[in-house]
């Protein structure tokens, strides 16, 4: 091999001197760039929707239904809900929407949820854009300090979301009362929450920590034939963790939407029975 | 069906330098990227470097970047580029290039040394090992891997920062110890080594973002992220990062 | 030029697959300072093609498998040829070598209560191959590596090194064995990846370079496999044993060139595939031979209700031995039947609905699908014999690996002659690797310490030989003055697919007097033009240097093939005479050596007539009783002859 040879370039990456000495920084000929601009669109979506109806602290309620960003609601200037999720835990002194003060644990869920983390990285942080497209920054230390390394608690997160699982569940049962709270009816939004409730507790049981916490973490599956099942069964809804993260944004998205529809009076709920 | 004339670009020449070298080759009926290679070999370029073994997808010799995406050559069909295309080869660009589509691959037996090899349980004799199906397919996954090294060569962990590499044993060695750490009967830990905590803190497990690129080239098909990586980062968070585990151990090692 | 760098060590293996790796653990740890070369990267030998799994007695799936019934599958299976010390120890010893592959982390296939799983294979009384799905050579590769990377762990905590005890040289190739008089004294090998010369000084070499396969047009074996040991071994003086016997599969991929030759598993045809020509015919029920007529079915109806009912109908022919179907394959395409690319139809796609294919032949339909991209439930495959396994190898003794005659040289795996006899059992290659991967390494390891206060030396004279018939290729054309000046020198690869095309067709599955003849006179043709085989550019990385090195041991092994085949007078296992079609007894104790011609002249010859290679026939020792006695006598007389059986 030639030694003592000046290096072609060293500008780092893929450019470092002792690597083939081709200067693009990739050479990908196809669409690359759609899959993380479609990711970050989505994403850029959801975040523009959200904070306009977290902070709106309005039309978020219209009985039976509760817009899932509000629930539980757990601040004195929260709209009364018979019979519903809201507990005074904080007093007149908040002030802005009681929707943040919940929003705090599934969004920091989805922030820490491997699929989420992978999605950002590419699609805002560019790192990678995608796969062998080189990164735009000098220096990654990926996940080993402060602040990334909190990407670790992941697993209280999970905890966290399985409480707000069970209160959204609470508030699909209370959508099988009319608007006069008498039990036993169905409107179009109590579809909805179903639709919703079901993909949420299929994504945060598909999650990652919960299939380890379940049993990937056990050395001798053949021991505990039971949580291996589980872990299984788990396993199987994690190979669709993406799409059901998608598929729940989306649907609590629009479980909101259609709670600030009905609520502002633009459309009145159509009931079945 | 018929042959067809093909363009191809391919990135020939050394550490001194190099660069795309344009050919006009014959593409016949069914063949892939590594026989359009031996052609330039036989007719134009006899002197061309490539590496390639056993020409089946089974030996993980004939890695490169086609069209800027590392696969290997002989699984790499032609019949999946249009006629009209321009077929770009290049050597993997994560490693030092050697010459032409050869590179210097050495990085990764060096991290293949650094992982602690299996150990033996003590006390059980050759022909006594008893394991069940469900316990070993974990690593048996892992196990099909061929080491082809893309995965290591796609991970812009080391791709776009050679500076990460000592630090760094990249998804095929982080794999190899998720492997070991799920093998029903290595007792690293009885002899003091804890696998779940060396991830993080020799291998590097931390630089790890997850982005799946990994899991995307590799030619096995082996989840590596999904289940080597991330199974590994929620192991190394039980011993490191989970006051609630951390006090169950210590409970229970004070009631044994 | 005697500036070559040298090092010393007390074993030098020359091949990094299961035998070689095998005997590179073994010398290590009883002490050798061990090196290893092999031509690929660490980890990709050709071990790894190997599908079905280790064969082992070890009873796990049945009670009554032991090594006595192992040894005499393996005996029938090699038609009474194989060297049968080999294959007594060969089956008392591989449960061990399999079970201690799981000391070193292996994972095989477990059965229900935990141990190592076994299944059927052909040739084998009772399911008796260790596996892991359908890769088990990569496992055992692995398994190997990681074994050996513990070793050196474990060095370079004691020393600091993790190469002090144990180093492989990856990417290079040996040339040639070094001697010092009768003894070896090392190896000259080349750095692939700079083209450096180098010597590595040891008074035990052990050679594990695996088969020939790459003299063959068609075959399923990698660009390793070009003999490299058989032909070392000859150069350094050590005889060959029964090189004709070449195993040829019926049923290899023809069409796409890329995959040509490439395995496509028996079980396609056990599980209802048939064979037809361009005609659409099933041919197979031409090629009934008469001694099988009442075993087989006589027409498609039959054939057909056998799969479903093998109690009252006969087997379809398609299901005859290997040598009779690959014999019928060759005969259509030789008739003009055959496919457009030179083989034949092999058909499940109107067989069986889709659903069933993909459910029963899964790495089949993936094998297809992926590097072919042929949907083998919705077309048929084309297929066509192709040269799978070497029989013969470097004679040996069967206890200690030991080639004859040159004191420090050893031999194992394929490499190695004998152990298979005429025809090998599935399963039974990678046993072999290991049990006599073992034995070599522990008796290199042995001979290098009762070396080691004599240790053989390394003249400067070899060297420098080495390194100029090495660098030849890049002066190939003829010098001034002389009858080749001003010739263009002959391109490698031309002269590559030429001797490969004459194997084929002139020494492949069906040999014919005529035919051999004609194979000599162009393997002489051959050498003549390789004499003058020419490269480009400089010793870097360079494949075309490589191969026109490569050229000279494919020539004297394909000599040797042909040189046997035409003695051996007979038909019997991976050697099909059509002139002498039936097995003779008289031959069942018959070894054939093959011999360099001259061992001191260098590769000088050049007068076609001549040829490189002698032949000398020997009478084998005869089989111990007990061991005979595991037999019942009926059989015995189908093998043996008068005189054997009265002893």
């Amino acid at each position: 091999m030639a030694t003592g040879t000046e290096p072609h370039l060293n500008s780092g990456g893929v450019r470092t001197g002792t690597r083939a000495a081709i200067d693009a920084p990739h050479l990908r000929a196809d669409r690359w760039w759609l899959a993380p601009a479609a990711t970050a669109a989505g994403l850029l979506a959801f975040i523009v929707y959200s904070t306009w109806r977290a902070f709106a602290n309005a039309d978020y309620y219209a009985a039976p239904y509760v817009s899932p960003f509000y629930s539980p609601c757990l601040a004195e200037n929260c709209e009364p809900m018979r019979g519903g999720p809201n507990w005074e835990l904080f007093g007149s002194w908040w002030g802005i929407s009681p929707a943040i003060i919940i929003l705090i644990f599934p969004l920091g869920f989805r922030l820490t949820c491997y699929y989420y983390r992978k999605a950002y990285y590419r699609g805002f942080w560019m790192s990678p854009p995608a796969c062998a497209v080189a990164e735009p920054h000098a220096k990654y230390s990926g996940e080993t300090r402060f602040p990334l390394i909190l990407q670790n608690v992941h697993r209280y997160f999970f905890y966290a979301a399985l409480l707000v699982a069970g209160i959204l569940t609470y508030d699909t049962v209370l959508a099988f009362r009319d608007e006069t709270y008498a039990w036993g009816h169905m409107g179009l939004g109590t579809l909805v929450f179903l639709a919703n409730i079901a993909l949420i507790w299929a994504y945060t049981l598909s999650c990652h920590s919960c299939r380890h916490i379940v049993g990937g973490k056990l050395k001798h599956f053949s021991k505990h034939p039971v949580r291996y099942r589980m872990w299984q069964w788990i396993g199987k809804l994690n190979a669709r963790h993406m799409q059901l993260a998608w598929a729940s944004l989306v649907s609590v998205a629009l479980a909101d939407f259609y709670v600030y529809l009905v609520a502002s009076g633009v459309f009145d709920d159509p009931r079945f029975f | 069906m018929s042959s067809y004339e093909a363009r191809f670009r391919v990135w020939r020449g050394d550490v001194q330098g190099g660069a795309l070298e344009d050919f006009a080759v014959e593409v016949n009926d069914g063949e892939v990227v590594l026989d359009i290679i031996h052609r330039l070999q036989a007719t134009q370029a006899p002197d061309l470097a490539v590496r390639w073994n056993c020409k089946a997808g089974k030996c993980g010799s004939c890695s490169a970047e086609i069209n800027g995406r590392p696969r290997l050559m002989c699984m790499t069909r032609m019949s999946v580029f249009t006629r009209e295309e321009t077929i770009t080869v290049t050597p993997l660009r994560a490693f030092p290039v050697v010459r032409d589509l050869v590179t210097d691959v050495g990085f990764n037996y060096d991290k293949a040394r650094q992982v602690p090899a299996f150990v033996p349980p003590e006390g059980v004799a050759p022909g006594e090992y008893r394991m069940m199906q469900e316990d070993v397919d974990r690593s048996q996954e892992f196990r099909k891997c061929i080491e082809c090294f893309l995965c290591q060569d796609t991970c812009h962990v080391v791709r776009d920062h050679e500076e990460n590499k000592p630090a760094f044993a990249g998804p095929r060695f982080l794999m190899r110890v998720a492997e070991l750490d799920m093998h029903p009967l290595d007792a690293a830990a009885e002899s003091g080594l804890d696998r779940k905590r060396t991830a993080q803190d020799e291998h590097g497990l931390g630089y790890c973002n997850i982005t799946k690129c990994c899991t995307e080239v590799c030619p096995e098909g082996i989840k590596i992220t999904d289940n080597a990586l991330i199974p590994l980062k929620e192991r190394a968070v039980d011993r490191k990062y989970d006051p609630l585990v951390w006090l169950g151990s210590k409970i229970r090692r004070r009631s044994s | 030029m005697s500036v070559v760098d040298r090092q010393e060590w007390d074993v030098v293996v020359v091949g990094a697959g299961g035998a070689g790796l095998r005997a590179a653990i073994e010398a290590r740890e009883r002490g050798a300072r061990t090196a290893v070369i092999c031509k690929s990267l660490f980890g990709k030998a050709h071990t790894v093609m190997a599908e079905g799994g280790i064969a082992a007695a070890m009873a796990n799936a049945n009670e009554h498998d032991n090594w006595q019934v192992h040894f005499r599958d393996t005996m029938r299976g090699g038609k009474f040829l194989n060297q049968w010390r080999m294959a007594e120890l060969h089956a008392q010893e591989a449960p061990q070598r399999v079970w201690e592959l799981e000391t070193w982390g292996a994972l095989f296939d477990r059965t229900k209560d935990g141990r190592i799983s076994q299944r059927n294979f052909g040739g084998h009384e009772y399911p008796r191959l260790a596996h892991v799905g359908d890769r088990t050579g990569l496992e055992l590769i692995r398994t190997l590596q990681q074994k050996i990377v513990s070793l050196q762990q474990e060095d370079k905590k004691e020393t600091g090194d993790y190469e002090s005890r144990l180093k492989v040289y990856q990417e290079c190739t040996v040339t040639r064995i070094l001697k010092d008089g009768s003894r070896v004294s090392g190896v000259f090998a080349y750095e692939r990846e700079t083209g450096r010369f180098f010597v590595l000084e040891a008074p035990s070499v052990v050679i594990a370079t695996g088969g020939i396969g790459k003299s063959f047009k068609v075959t399923s074996n990698s660009w390793e496999y070009t003999g490299d040991g058989h032909a070392l071994a000859l150069l350094a003086g050590a005889p060959l044993l029964n090189m004709e016997f070449v195993q040829f599969h019926p049923t290899g991929m023809v069409w796409p060139p890329s995959v040509k030759g490439i395995l496509v598993t028996e079980s396609v045809r056990g599980d209802g595939g048939v064979l037809r020509n361009s005609e659409g015919k099933r041919f197979m029920f031409d090629y009934v031979p008469d001694v099988f007529k009442e075993k087989y079915a006589e027409s498609e109806e039959e054939g057909d209700r056998w799969y479903e009912d093998p109690d009252n109908n006969r087997r379809p022919p398609e299901l005859l031995p290997r040598d009779e179907v690959a014999r019928a394959i060759n005969a259509e395409v030789k008739a003009g039947r055959g496919s457009p690319h030179g083989g034949v139809f092999l058909d499940v796609s109107t067989r069986m609905p889709a659903e069933v294919i993909r459910r029963r032949l899964p790495s089949m339909y993936h094998q297809f699908k992926e590097l072919a991209d042929v949907d083998i439930t919705a077309e048929a495959m084309e297929v066509g014999p192709t040269c799978h396994y070497v029989m013969g190898g470097i004679a040996v003794d069967s206890d200690t690996a030991a080639a004859r005659g040159v004191p420090g040289l050893f031999a194992a795996g394929e490499v190695a002659g004998g152990m298979h006899g005429s025809n090998r059992l599935g399963g039974n290659s990678l046993s072999d690797l290991l049990v006599f991967g073992r034995r070599a390494g522990w008796h290199a390891a042995e001979h290098a310490a009762a070396q080691a206060f004599e240790r053989p030396g390394v003249g400067d004279v070899q060297i420098d030989n080495a390194a100029a018939e090495a660098l030849r290729p890049f002066s190939a054309e003829g010098p001034a003055g002389s009858a080749d000046a001003g010739r263009p020198p002959e391109n490698p690869y031309t002269l590559h697919q030429e001797l490969q095309q004459a194997m084929n067709d002139l020494v492949g599955i069906i040999r014919r007097e005529a035919e051999m003849e004609q194979a000599l006179e162009k393997l002489a043709e051959l050498r003549v033009r390789a004499r003058r085989a020419g490269v480009e550019g400089h010793r870097q990385f360079n494949p075309g240097w490589h191969l026109a090195l490569d050229l000279r041991n494919m020539l004297l092994v394909s000599e040797c093939v042909a040189r046997a085949a035409l003695e051996r007078t007979e038909s019997r296992g991976g050697h099909t005479r059509e002139d002498h079609p039936d097995m003779d007894r008289r031959w069942r104790n018959i070894n054939l050596l093959c011999r360099l011609t001259d061992p001191t002249g260098g590769l000088a010859a050049t007068d076609p007539e001549r040829g490189q290679i002698d032949l000398v026939r020997e009478t084998t020792e005869p089989v111990r009783q007990d061991l005979l006695a595991l037999f019942e006598k009926e059989e015995l007389v189908k093998y043996l002859a008068e005189e054997e059986l009265y002893q």
